[in-house]
């Protein structure tokens, strides 16, 4: 379990690791709306085509974006992971055509098929999220959200949690590391959920401290309760090029789904 | 615990993302600029919780600790819980995009409820009821969103029932581990720093 991405071992704060891309020269706002609408599209598919269609677009994204095909599947196949008891219990809920039967209940085709859309659906929104998205640093998105009129207090909120998720997780790993060397190890009893209760509860505190200096130090540097995002976004002719390719094959997807119905 | 994009019909999606959308709208109104580095330090130690792998039998669960976060932030917790998500979506891959609503609801509407619940029996002078009270809300907590979860896959489809049935019993281990980590986090601020508790809530 522990070399899958999934198990969520630490937050750089940064975007996913790749190298220099296209993608990166295009604005942060159309990569988000982009990424909106395919996920709405491609969520309300309900034929098997736009779905596989949309599929491939993602992989070409990740494609384009050069993420690290590695460790992006690495991140995916965990999900699938969880996917795969889907597959597993849809096609006996599901009433329909019987594919086979076990133990006196029969598994049908149209199950297997729900599961198999469901699973097509969700990879391909995560895909295409991680290139798109994923390759922006957290700050840029939290900006372009502003940008894109999310409530300011939210857009503070995400650039604070950001910038702390990383000073946190030292403080966490400090711990950790502290009670690694009292030889603390993690079992299924009561001594390890005191244990991680007393972490959790020490945590808290000194986080709660550390709110209070930093509010001090923002107040003492004339914090008055907002952050400037003074970087000034441009849509390029480039921006416009992309936004309208990806445009048309949403509108291509949406043209087979209404076809399928 | 989360749900992924694609396996909810577009009712549940839409109510999710609505109610959703007026719980955040609630807690930004009753959150000042002043308490954000507050609330977002919270958040991220919420966050953090969520890489806890704690062992269990063949399998291992992870903290979810929105009990306690209801409790220190109330109606806050939505606006928090709903950057939290985004950012282990799009970093992390997990859940999904379109279903970020239903996903914040069914984990912060808990955490709210919970605030409501222990809110007085937390703030008990004594450590030892304040840290049963913290038990029981960190307990009721899960036992709200897989319940919540359950609601949002059987009200998508007949198939979904039987995954929806699944879905409470698998979460009774993590209600345990989660009560008893609550109630001895509960008892060591109550101990370390009693005023960070008593002291009136956001």
């Amino acid at each position: 379990m522990s070399k899958l991405e999934h198990s969520l071992t630490s937050w750089s704060g940064q975007a996913l690791k790749h190298q220099p891309s296209l993608i990166d020269g295009i604005d942060a706002r159309v990569r988000i709306v982009c990424a909106g609408l395919f996920a709405l599209v491609v969520v309300s598919s309900v034929a098997f085509l736009p779905a596989l269609l949309g599929l491939l677009l993602a992989f070409f994204l990740v494609k384009m974006a050069k993420l690290n095909i590695k460790r992006t599947l690495r991140r995916v196949v965990a999900m699938d992971l969880f996917m795969l008891t889907l597959i597993c219990i849809l096609p006996f809920t599901t009433p329909g055509d019987p594919m086979f039967t076990l133990f006196g209940l029969a598994a049908s085709w149209q199950g297997l098929a729900h599961a198999l859309l469901i699973t097509i659906k969700a990879n391909a929104v995560l895909l295409v999220l991680f290139s798109l998205v994923a390759t922006m640093s957290a700050s840029t998105l939290g900006h372009a959200l502003a940008h894109l009129k999310m409530p300011n207090k939210l857009v503070h909120l995400l650039l604070f949690m950001v910038r702390y998720l990383d000073v946190i997780s030292l403080e966490y790993k400090k711990m950790r590391r502290a009670m690694q060397a009292r030889a603390f190890v993690l079992g299924c009893d009561r001594h390890t959920w005191q244990s991680i209760g007393y972490l959790f509860g020490m945590l808290l505190i000194r986080s709660v401290e550390r709110a209070e200096r930093i509010l001090g130090a923002m107040k003492c540097r004339g914090f008055c309760g907002r952050l400037y995002l003074n970087d000034e976004m441009k849509i390029t002719l480039s921006d416009r090029f992309f936004g309208l390719i990806f445009f048309c094959f949403l509108i291509l997807l949406i043209g087979l789904n209404i076809d399928a119905t | 615990m989360h749900i992924v994009d694609g396996a909810l019909s577009a009712p549940v999606l839409v109510s999710g993302a609505v109610l959703a959308i007026v719980g955040v709208f609630i807690g930004l109104k009753k959150m000042d600029y002043d308490q954000l580095p507050l609330v977002g330090v919270l958040a991220s130690v919420f966050f953090i919780a969520s890489y806890i792998h704690l062992p269990l039998g063949f399998s291992s669960v992870h903290l979810i600790m929105n009990g306690l976060l209801g409790i220190l932030l109330g109606w806050v917790a939505f606006p928090a819980l709903l950057v939290a998500l985004l950012l282990q979506v799009v970093f992390f891959g997990f859940g999904g995009l379109l279903v970020l609503g239903v996903n914040t609801l069914n984990i912060a509407l808990p955490a709210v409820i919970v605030y409501y619940l222990c809110y007085r029996g937390v703030r008990h002078e004594s450590a030892k009821v304040a840290a049963i009270w913290g038990a029981i809300g960190g307990a009721s907590a899960i036992v709200l969103t897989s319940i919540m979860v359950a609601f949002s896959l059987a009200l998508s489809g007949e198939s979904f029932v039987l995954a929806a049935k699944a879905v409470l019993p698998a979460h009774i281990p993590i209600m345990v581990v989660e009560a008893f980590v609550s109630y001895a986090a509960v008892y060591l601020i109550h101990t370390v720093k009693p005023e960070f508790i008593t002291k009136e809530s956001i």
